[in-house]
């Protein structure tokens, strides 16, 4: 038991980070707050409409539309991998749709069911395979896959200048489309989350814009399950979120705040898994939860002293009254 | 002692497995599929019989559990904690760095019970719902699990082999100290379920009233949660963190499918829960190390699939079939009515109906009343004489009259009874004539004191006129009750 944590090194752990391992750890901070802050944005709305746990059922039922994708088309093109996931998530729909509607099981039962059976397909397709030699895909891997590599990538070339690794191009560009879509169609998410009475008087679809949700939520999952795998995805899209609903109830504040949070988890997180040793992405999702438990305690203490202050002022009134 | 025979039933369910265990030793190593398939079958494997066993109590264990979870609509909490463990089972490890069953399994109860709290703790103390606690607690226990994880891969010194199958699940690697603490669990389970079999089942269905009646109902939440910890901690060996949940929640929600009462869920459950260990057991070692897991929850999707579709009452085909043959009944229903208006026109002075006519009255065209008369002959109901021409037999006559008598006899009720005018009592009549059986429509005759005619003027007919068993010889006589009266 002695030794898990290593001794505390300022100088490895938080000074060269900043300075001569940037270049790498630079991408890795940056992988992990795109990730962070892109579930995040999906998260809230997901939380809005209680669907918290729709994130980890997804992530685990794009599996064996990403083996799927990959046997077609034998190699791993991200819009590839992204045609097969919103397939598999969309036949996961459909299926809770299914069997919640068709037969007395619960919705919750038919949200666990459908996605443990189709999990369940994709590692048994990938360990038959496996046996076989077609693949080697390290079904840990993509549970929580190694953000660290991030960092080793060739980086993109355009013009002879360097830019970043692939795989953060693309989350930046994914991160950018959420934030776009956010902004764009402010008005029709908020309504649709809050009330689909209302939307649907307005005009506004709210059947449409759940599927829209899910193709956005099955968007962000496959992009970061390629790099930092589903594991932090699935917390991203739920600690953030409950984090910023702990310390604002207005929907703007709350994105504010999930972004903030996201890049504070990256960063501490980072810092965290350099001290541990241990995978940046688990350590990622630790100091997220870490950030939460503070402002879970910091309302639970407000909520305390609110009320003592009011049990303090109460007594003086009643002396009064006599 | 009827209480009982449910769980002497899972009791013998438990012997079987015992039988394998109980087979001849050899080591012989085929490889060859139907080689690797013979020797399964015949348990000649010491640590395939580890398996087996292991793989079959673990079902028992997860089916008895899972099925409290189902009808408490608790079955992603299953998925949270079977998440919430995995720091548990790397603390357990690092205890003394060896992958002792009894350390990993105290340590991964204490973190799932620890999960549990914490979902107690948030829907408490914040506004968070239910499915927000869950998530949380999910994601960051199996985020500090696999911090820790990563962190003994670094870690120097130590057996670490075998510690990944803690995620995927391999049954062959179960040790004999496994399947004693899966024995342990399953029968501490059966025995709390047991004991405890009324109260779990009233605080599941009813916790207020449980709370009048003075039980403890948080304590029995609490003690269903630990069992719960206890069955998931005990699978992770043979099934893997991730794939725990379904074998909790599948094979119970294909027995609440075939069955309403709780004791009999129970016990198919358990039973439905052992098949599809040993099946995965069997497919797992027949395909050479395969993970154990996704095998063991795709044959409980399997039969979680048959009941869907195929459950007695409620399976997707059956209640298809049923309403389809029900609609085919009520379309039948129909032509024998409009054959009997056609003959009431004709004074019922013959046997024979026009086509013709028939399609008129059942507003249809030609080929369709053809089609519908063809239907009527393939139950017996009608006779077709050489000219095409449509006859009832005496059973078609007679269910013919019944549901004449049923539609005009509801007509009148509606008029005299709930007063509603006679031109908007048509329509509820063509429902309700299908499904009258016949002691209402003798309450009604009763109520209605036996008149004859229907709120349109038309005569109701009578229990003669369904005896005489013929249209001509019904037309000898007026229909109805006008001489029968009492």
């Amino acid at each position: 038991m002695s030794g898990l944590i290593p001794e505390f090194n300022w100088r490895e752990v938080v000074v060269q980070p900043w300075t001569q391992d940037l270049a790498l750890t630079g991408w890795v901070m940056l992988m992990g707050f795109l990730v962070a802050a892109a579930c995040g944005l999906v998260g809230n709305y997901l939380l809005l409409r209680r669907m918290a746990l729709v994130g980890d059922a997804i992530s685990h039922s794009i599996l064996p539309g990403l083996v799927v994708a990959f046997l077609i088309f034998r190699h791993a093109n991200t819009w590839i991998m992204f045609g097969g996931a919103l397939a598999a998530g969309f036949v996961t729909v459909v299926l809770i749709e299914f069997i919640h509607k068709q037969s007395r099981v619960k919705p919750d039962a038919a949200i666990c069911i459908s996605f443990t059976t189709l999990f369940a397909i994709g590692v048994a397709m990938m360990s038959v395979l496996e046996t076989a030699g077609t693949f080697h895909i390290d079904a840990e891997c993509v549970l929580y896959g190694e953000i660290a590599f991030v960092g080793l990538e060739p980086p993109v070339v355009v013009n002879g200048i360097e830019l970043a690794p692939p795989s953060v191009m693309r989350m930046g560009l994914v991160f950018l489309g959420i934030v776009a879509c956010v902004i764009l169609f402010y008005k029709e998410l908020l309504v649709t989350s809050f009330d689909p009475g209302l939307a649907r008087s307005m005009g506004i679809r709210p059947t449409l814009w759940h599927y829209g949700l899910m193709a956005a939520l099955a968007l962000v999952v496959v992009s970061a399950f390629e790099a930092v795998g589903a594991i932090l995805a699935v917390a991203m899209l739920i600690v953030p979120p409950m984090t910023a609903a702990q310390i604002t109830q207005r929907l703007p504040a709350r994105l504010v705040v999930t972004v903030a949070h996201a890049l504070a988890s990256a960063v501490i997180g980072y810092h965290l898994s350099v001290w541990w040793r241990c995978s940046a992405a688990g350590a990622m999702v630790v100091a997220g939860a870490g950030l939460f438990v503070i402002a879970w305690l910091g309302t639970a203490i407000r909520t305390v002293l609110g009320r003592r202050n009011a049990a303090a002022s109460a007594p003086v009134g009643a002396t009064m009254e006599s | 002692m009827r209480r009982y025979a449910p769980f002497l039933l899972i009791a013998a369910m438990l012997l079987v497995p015992e039988m394998a265990h109980a087979a001849r030793i050899s080591e012989l190593s085929e490889s060859s599929l139907g080689g690797r398939a013979l020797r399964f079958f015949t348990f000649q494997d010491a640590s395939l019989r580890n398996a087996l066993l292991g793989s079959m109590l673990l079902g028992i264990c997860c089916g008895l559990t899972g099925a409290f979870l189902v009808v408490r609509k608790l079955a992603l909490m299953g998925d949270a904690l079977s998440h919430a463990v995995l720091p548990g089972v790397a603390l357990g490890f690092l205890w003394n760095m060896t992958k002792d069953p009894l350390a990993i399994f105290v340590g991964a109860t204490l973190a799932g019970l620890l999960g549990a709290g914490t979902v107690q703790l948030l829907r408490s103390t914040t506004r968070h719902k239910e499915d927000a606690a869950l998530g949380f607690v999910l994601a960051s226990f199996f985020g500090v699990g696999i911090c820790l994880f990563t962190r003994i891969q670094n870690l120097p010194g130590g057996n670490k082999s075998g510690l990944d199958k803690y995620m995927f699940g391999q049954a062959a690697a179960l040790g004999q100290g496994d399947v004693m603490l899966l024995a342990v669990v399953t029968a501490l389970a059966l025995g709390l379920v047991l004991v405890l079999y009324k109260e779990y089942a009233l605080t599941s269905f009813d916790p207020g009233f449980a709370r009048t009646l003075g039980l403890p109902v948080s304590i029995l939440h609490y003690s269903l949660m630990l069992l719960l910890a206890f069955a998931i901690v005990s699978s992770l060996q043979a099934v893997g963190v991730v794939l725990v949940s379904a074998m909790l929640v599948v094979p119970a929600a294909a027995a609440f499918l075939l069955t309403d009462r709780l004791a009999w869920m129970l016990v198919i459950s358990a039973l439905f829960g052992m098949a599809s260990g040993a099946l995965g057991a069997f497919f797992s070692f027949v395909g050479r190390n395969m993970p154990t897991g996704p095998f063991m929850v795709l044959s409980a999707s399997s039969i979680f699939a048959l009941a869907l579709f195929f459950a007695p009452r409620h399976g997707v085909v059956t209640r298809w079939w049923r309403r389809r043959s029900q609609s085919a009944r009520i379309r039948r229903e129909n032509t024998l009515k409009a054959i009997y208006r056609v003959l009431e026109d004709h004074g019922f002075r013959t046997e024979q109906v026009s086509l013709a006519e028939l399609a008129q009255q059942r507003r249809v065209t030609l080929e369709e009343a053809t089609k519908e008369v063809a239907e009527l002959k393939r139950t017996a109901l009608v006779t077709i004489s050489p000219s095409g021409e449509p006859a009832l037999t005496p059973q078609g006559w007679q269910r013919a009259c019944e549901i004449v008598r049923n539609h005009r006899l509801w007509e009148l009720y509606l008029t005299h009874a709930a007063h509603i005018a006679a031109d908007h009592v048509h329509e509820d009549a063509e429902k309700i004539e299908h499904v009258l059986g016949e002691n209402t429509v003798r309450q009604l005759e009763r109520r209605l004191n036996y008149a004859n005619r229907d709120p349109h003027g038309r005569l109701i007919p009578g229990i003669e006129d369904i005896r005489a068993g013929t249209a001509t010889m019904c037309a000898t006589r007026v229909p109805g009750y006008g001489g029968a009266e009492p």
